[in-house]
């Protein structure tokens, strides 16, 4: 399981063994460059604990808080026919500040126009339908790859991620070729004499939802079965052992411990699924009205830079509100274990 | 080894517009889709010795919006007239050199006196083809469903009691607010440039109407649609209706395509190069332009796209075949049929897409 330096670590006289992010830390310490900067933060005051942990954070404050900002920032700005096309937030006339012009117009009309409230509810609606699906899908094949043989664990593993490596575009596109009327499906439907009209499936919701839950599925089943491998299968015969049909220790036994991994993964198929743009796109008729599809019409149709801002800003706290309050929940449930 | 720097050179220079690179001479052109002879573009880099890289949209939309943006990387684009002059006043264009432009003693004055309407003087941009918006179709498959259809009628499109015939084969609609919508106006009796919001509202009640009979809404697929046979009535481009009919015919799969000029009148519009003012080679840009502009060089291209051009002396080596066709080269008395439209402002544009997104939704 873990190196040998970890091990002989901990015979020099270690109780603990080195944490993961202690591991992580003596590796990059092999980086010069990484050296260098502990040896700085040293310096200013900044413990090794506190500059291994200070990387991610940095990371999520230059590559998420930032643009974040950025885009807040052109919320309130007017859209304009000029390059870049929206008026500056702060007015500055030869290098004096003359204050902050904030447009609160664009969130205004996000009230008022029905169109954005349909487009969050639809997109919220179809990303949760297709995430039950593809946990209806998923868990029984993590729970058979987790129960599979060692030897074939790996092989079916390479099976989830393989599609991984053809691009996703190509992937979606090539359901148009299956779904379409003359397509594939149909083609076969119609041979085996189970339908005598072709099925009007592609440009439909329910493409959307085939495209979405085929796209995602890997991301519920990784985190299922690496949930699901860790578990103490003995539980399961011990129930079997004090007479519980294998049904019923599915639901009271493996479903209660496999639940981390649900959350997990029904939180990275349901947050992406919500702004989803190129399967809706491809896929889904012109009435499949989809947050993503929405901010692309704002900014490619109506070069509303301000605008699709202020539909991403909500669209963040429409997401980001539910999973605190969702942590929250967890984190106090928990507490009261 | 040398060619994969080539190029690796010549993406850099297209990703960063670095000018280091500047010895590989490069011309970035961004042209509408199924738009140029291929055979063009080689001969123009084995003649002046410049790569051309090319890149293709299908809507001036995404166009306008990458140029607003701003360091597209591009050194020449498309636009049509009415996103030309918005993209005039963005001030996003820069002015021709026509030092260099010798060969703009072939453009025809007449159309370049309408583009004038749109910019001042001709300083920004050169025609390079232009069209019109009208019906396509498969009339075997129309002529199953309707005996005697009023084809060259926009009510093929825009009458709910007709076009619903034609649901069951595929209809297609250009995703194009500011297309379509002044056709329904033109077909409802309206000023087909109306910008007005009780006007706009006539066209969305219209356009609902047949909403539920269109398949798609899309801009470019419906030329490999048609083609097929996968649909079998089109609101589209007048030479990419013709490009589906060629195809249909090289593949020989008994599909036939036609092009129809609605008799109420019809768009007309024009695409034309222009140079942004951020183009990392400009005067590689103007090169480019020059050639497009030789009369034999223009004539290809109308060959093979099957638009017209506005290059009065390329007149001689155009196809007679394609110019015999009066629905896609009008003789001058339908041509006064034809409208043009003016740019929209961002509150009509902001009207516009609102209509479409409400009219595409269904609600």
């Amino acid at each position: 399981m873990s190196g040998p330096e970890p091990r002989i670590a901990y015979l020099a006289g270690r109780h603990a063994e080195p944490t993961a992010l202690e591991r992580l830390f003596y590796r990059l310490m092999a980086v010069p460059a990484f050296a260098a900067l502990v040896a700085l933060a040293d310096r200013i005051g900044l413990t090794r604990r506190g500059a291994v942990i200070a990387i991610p954070y940095g990371w999520l404050v230059l590559f998420c808080l930032l643009p974040f900002l950025i885009v807040l920032k052109l919320s309130f700005a007017e859209a304009e026919l000029a390059q870049p096309p929206y008026t500056p937030l702060f007015d500055w006339v030869d290098g004096h500040f003359r204050g902050i012009r904030v447009n609160i117009e664009n969130y205004r009309l996000l009230f008022e126009d029905d169109l954005y409230w349909r487009s969050y509810l639809n997109s919220i609606r179809i990303a949760f339908t297709s995430t039950l699906l593809a946990l209806a899908i998923g868990l029984p094949m993590a729970y058979g790859m987790a129960r599979a043989p060692l030897a074939w664990r790996t092989p079916l593993l390479m099976m989830v991620i393989l599609p991984f490596w053809t691009s996703f575009l190509i992937r979606v596109y090539a359901w148009i070729g299956i779904l379409k009327n003359e397509g594939l499906l149909n083609g076969a439907l119609m041979q085996l004499g189970l339908i005598d009209q072709p099925l009007v499936i592609l440009n439909t919701e329910i493409a959307v939802h085939i495209g979405i839950v085929y796209s995602y599925l890997p991301f519920m089943i990784l985190p299922l079965y690496a949930n699901l491998e860790k578990m103490d299968w003995t539980l399961l015969e011990a129930a079997a052992d004090l007479g519980c049909r294998p049904a019923r220790a599915f639901w009271t036994i493996t479903v209660p411990l496999a639940l981390p991994g649900i959350v997990a993964g029904c939180s990275l198929v349901f947050i992406p699924a919500v702004g989803e743009f190129v399967i809706p796109d491809l896929l889904g008729g012109s009435d499949t009205v989809m947050i993503g599809k929405t901010l692309w019409v704002e900014f490619f149709q109506n070069r509303d830079w301000p605008l699709s801002s202020a539909v991403a800003v909500l669209l963040l706290l429409a997401l980001v509100l539910p999973i605190v309050l969702l942590q929250r929940q967890r984190a106090r449930l928990e507490a009261a274990r | 080894m040398r060619h994969i720097l080539a190029t690796l050179a010549t993406t850099l220079a297209l990703g960063l517009c670095a000018p280091a690179f500047a010895q590989q001479k490069v011309v970035n052109v961004y042209n509408w889709s199924d738009y140029i002879d291929d055979k063009i573009l080689e001969d123009f880099t084995k003649e002046t010795g410049i790569k051309v890289v090319y890149d293709v949209y299908d809507s001036n939309d995404i166009l306008e919006t990458k140029l607003l943006a701003g360091k597209t990387g591009y050194d020449v684009v498309v636009p049509t007239n009415n996103y030309l002059a918005r993209l005039i006043q963005a001030g996003v264009l820069a002015k021709l050199d026509k030092g260099k432009l010798p060969n703009l003693v072939h453009m025809d004055k007449e159309l370049m006196g309408r583009m004038a309407n749109y910019d001042a003087g001709n300083d920004h941009a050169v025609i390079y083809l232009w069209g019109t918006t009208g019906i396509g179709l498969n009339a075997e498959k129309i002529k199953a469903r309707v005996k005697n259809p009023p084809a060259n009628s926009l009510a093929m499109i825009f009458d709910p009691a007709l076009v619903s015939k034609f649901a069951d084969c595929g209809v297609n609609m250009l995703d194009a607010p500011d297309e379509v919508i002044p056709a329904v106006l033109k077909f409802l009796g309206e000023n087909p440039n109306a910008k007005d919001a009780a006007t706009l509202a006539k066209a969305e009640a219209q356009l609902k109407k047949v909403r539920p009979y269109i398949r798609k809404f899309h801009s470019s697929q419906y030329i490999n649609d048609l083609a097929n046979g996968d649909t079998c009535l089109a609101f589209g481009w007048s030479g990419d209706i013709l490009q589906a009919k060629s195809r249909a015919d090289e593949a020989k799969n008994g599909v036939k395509v036609q092009y129809l000029l609605p008799r109420e009148g019809a768009l007309q519009w024009f695409d034309s190069f222009a140079v942004p003012v951020d183009a990392p080679n400009k005067d590689n840009a103007m090169a480019f332009i020059d050639y497009m502009m030789n009369p034999k060089v223009i004539a290809r291209a109308s060959n093979k796209v099957q638009y017209p051009n506005g290059n009065k002396d390329s007149i001689k080596f155009v196809d007679k075949e394609a110019m015999a066709d009066e629905d896609v080269w009008p003789k001058p008395e339908a041509i006064k049929r034809l409208y043009t439209i003016t740019p929209n402002n961002q509150q009509q544009m902001r009207s516009f897409t609102r209509v479409w997104t409400s009219v595409k939704g269904g609600s």
